[in-house]
């Protein structure tokens, strides 16, 4: 299929221009296209019922839930142990935001913190998506110079069609840590080759959640990487002329024309990739089941509810989620408006 | 001129090594998950799968302890040559090993001054030896018995089919045809994942066009208001719905169900399947709409002959997109389907988490499961960056 099939609003929408001149569906339907007031609503009733039976009804029966007890009969507040501290029907929400930290002096909360579910969901969302955004801006830049690009690109963006669950097997056999004799686990039997001791990849405190990120790293690199792409490719060939023959070095037409040019679709890519690292799971539940210092958000959420079979705690925990994502939602319908603005 | 031909080749040297690098650094975990799956569960278990590639000649305890005086080939004592295959049968492990090595031999210890191996070494140095005297040490080995075991659910020490020869298979092995869909084989997964993914992935586009269409070329009120709700609903974590639905389906008997699963994968799709689908009809020429309805098409003619048709495109890049997102999910199967009917990335973390399978039994798992989305994807990358592009955010 050539290229001018795309159809144009499927394209990232350029710098103030106009994506399409002709008359589209945003302005007024044509007058001799309406017909009758219910046909509209029989067009939509299928996708209406599932999506609030599926998402509006139940994010509001959540945060009912989440004042609940363990089964959801009776106030969260009954739970309260008497002496302990409580918060009466945010009981849940107490829990779920104090009990994975030790208050008992600075030091110990800040230790705590950076392994509990919240420090690491930080520690994901500001490693995973500076690595994701970097290297795939970087690889964007860089294979557009080389005749091998389509091939370079399908290989980093490969990984996006195997699931998260297969990516944690792949890279749990990367950090196998094996006997003293055997190393079958390739970044082990590296370093040994060169004389050092193994590590415990995974269950070192610390070191297994950035050993995750990578994880996450490689994934999603390519997401970011195709959506930059595309967006460098529109850049006009004139103006990176123009500079170059002023005698502008690479480095200079990368920061000061090209970053520039394309930071709309940077923060694009940065939002959507923050939303992804937020409600991770998969990864951490394969590889480290949340163990060892390595839980995120999502995975105590799913703990929670059923592995604990504590339905209050655990829609807390995805309350406090979704309150973690609200600006991003905000961010998203803003640029919708923007976007339909300029069409 | 020549000069300068020379000059931009190097100049480029270090763009290709860091692609060329970078490169290298996504492919070689999967290549290594690759070649493992393919490879004998001692090998797997006893060298690394790069040694496929570059196969060790002389094992490290061997050369520590023994090439000193029987040589590097072995054949350095003419009375213990050690490339025979007899002399080695009669110390098949590393127990018979340790007990010659224990003894005297013409009244001197069998090591001399050197002290005993390990008695890990002394496996390896069995091993190898075992390896070296029928002539397979430094050649590689292959086999797809990984992927039948896999298959079947095979959880013995052996593989199916040695234990099927010899008539000890588990209980719930029949060693006929039928083993294919043992419930804990990942052929009866696989078959599981396309009968969750196929109308998890037709009914939201089916709901998606008639509702796109709406959004697009329908007049009603709150048309606007409606689609940025939808434009927020896109982002909403799934987590934030999974314990109000596992209970109502409770109630209904839908959990562990293909109905409960195919519904509720529906309505997550659904907010960006419409967006998308809306944004492309929206595009769509109106001069096209008007001349179908002034020759008389109704809205039900003009979205059956005029919209599906042309709307080809957003679908098969949704499709795809949609495909691919229910077959790797596994947030979903574990909560609403579990073990009843487990879909193969359930059955892999299952693999993993509880059952504590080998190596050799989980690389070939997983690439099993990786299959048909590697297909679906290599044959199909066009479509799917589209929509991926068009959207850029789901939920």
């Amino acid at each position: 299929m050539a290229s001018q099939d795309i159809p144009k609003v499927m394209k990232q929408p350029r710098l103030g221009r106009k994506t399409d001149e002709r008359k589209t569906a945003s302005q007024n339907v044509p007058k001799i296209m309406r017909q009758g007031n219910l046909a509209p609503w029989l067009y939509l009733l299928p996708a209406l019922l599932v999506m609030s039976f599926f998402i509006v009804y139940p994010m509001i029966n959540t945060v009912a839930l989440s004042f609940s007890n363990k089964d959801g009969t009776v106030s969260a507040a009954t739970t309260c142990i008497a002496g302990n501290p409580c918060w009466g029907v945010f009981e849940n929400y107490r829990y779920a935001l104090t009990s994975e930290f030790d208050f008992s002096s600075p030091v110990s909360f800040w230790n705590t913190f950076w392994k509990s579910s919240f420090g690491n969901n930080i520690k994901w969302m500001f490693l995973m998506t500076a690595g994701t955004v970097g290297i795939g801006l970087a690889f964007a830049v860089l294979a557009d110079r080389v005749k091998y690009e389509p091939l370079a690109k399908a290989v980093i963006f490969m990984p996006m069609a195997v699931s998260f669950v297969g990516a944690g097997i792949i890279w749990k056999f990367v950090y196998d840590y094996g006997t003293r004799q055997v190393q079958i686990g390739l970044l082990n039997s590296i370093i040994t080759a060169f004389g050092g001791d193994p590590v415990a990849w995974l269950s070192t405190p610390g070191l297994n959640t950035l050993m995750l990120i990578v994880v996450g790293i490689w994934i999603w690199t390519g997401f970011c990487m195709t959506i930059l792409s595309a967006s460098l490719k529109s850049v006009p060939d004139e103006i990176l002329e123009a500079a170059r023959v002023d005698g502008a070095s690479e480095w200079t037409v990368f920061w000061r024309i090209m970053v520039p040019i394309i930071t709309p679709t940077i923060l694009v890519v940065i939002t959507t990739m923050v939303i992804n690292v937020l409600k991770l799971f998969d990864i951490v539940y394969v590889m480290t089941g949340g163990n060892f210092g390595t839980n995120v958000i999502a995975n105590r959420m799913y703990t929670e509810m059923y592995k604990n079979f504590n339905a209050g705690r655990g829609t807390a925990v995805a309350v406090i989620l979704v309150l973690a994502i609200i600006p991003f939602i905000y961010y998203n319908i803003k640029r919708f408006l923007a976007q339909e603005a300029m069409r | 001129m020549n000069r300068d031909r020379v000059n931009r080749i190097l100049a480029r040297i270090p763009t290709h090594l860091i692609v060329i690098g970078t490169i290298l650094i996504w492919v070689i975990p999967t290549l290594g998950l690759l070649i493992t799956s393919f490879r004998p569960v001692q090998d797997v278990n006893t060298s690394g799968w790069w040694t496929v590639v570059a196969p060790q000649n002389v094992s490290g305890p061997y050369v520590q302890y023994c090439a000193s005086c029987h040589g590097a080939d072995g054949k350095a004592i003419p009375e213990a040559d050690l490339s025979d295959p007899n002399l080695i049968a009669r110390y098949p492990r590393s127990l018979q090993l340790m007990a010659i090595l224990r003894q005297d031999i013409n009244g001197k210890p069998h090591m001399g001054d050197v002290p005993l191996p390990t008695s890990q070494e002394a496996a390896d140095i069995a091993a190898y030896l075992r390896n070296y005297s029928s002539g397979q040490a430094g050649t590689a080995r292959f086999t797809t018995s990984n992927y039948v075991d896999a298959l079947v659910g095979y959880r013995g020490r052996a593989s199916y089919f040695q234990d099927c020869r010899e008539g000890t298979q588990a209980l719930d092995l029949k060693c006929n045809a039928s083993d294919l869909l043992n419930p804990r084989g990942m052929g009866r997964a696989f078959l599981n994942s396309l009968l969750v993914t196929i109308p998890a992935t037709v009914l939201p586009i089916l709901f998606a066009a008639f509702a796109g269409y709406a959004f697009a070329w329908l007049h009603f009120k709150g048309r606007f208001l409606l689609f940025a709700i939808l434009v927020g609903l896109q982002v909403v974590p799934l987590q934030m719905t999974l314990v109000p639905i596992s209970r109502i389906y409770a109630q209904l008997g839908l959990n562990g169900t293909f109905l409960g699963v195919w519904l509720f994968h529906t309505g997550f799709g659904l907010p960006y399947a419409i967006y998308l689908m809306r944004n492309f009809l929206g595009s769509l020429p109106s001069d096209l709409f008007e001349a179908a309805y002034l020759d008389g098409a109704s809205h039900w003619t003009a979205f059956r002959r005029l919209v599906i048709p042309l709307a080809m495109p957003a679908i098969a890049s949704l499709g795809i997109f949609q495909f691919l997102w229910v077959w790797n999910d596994l947030l979903v199967a574990l909560v609403f389907l579990g073990g009843t009917t487990p879909v193969m990335t359930y059955q892999i973390s299952n693999m993993v988490t509880s059952l504590g399978a080998g190596w050799h039994l989980l690389t070939a798992a997983a690439f099993l499961s990786m299959l048909l989305p590697m297909v679906v994807f290599f044959s199909l990358q066009r479509y799917f960056v589209r929509g991926m592009m068009a959207g850029a955010v789901k939920g």
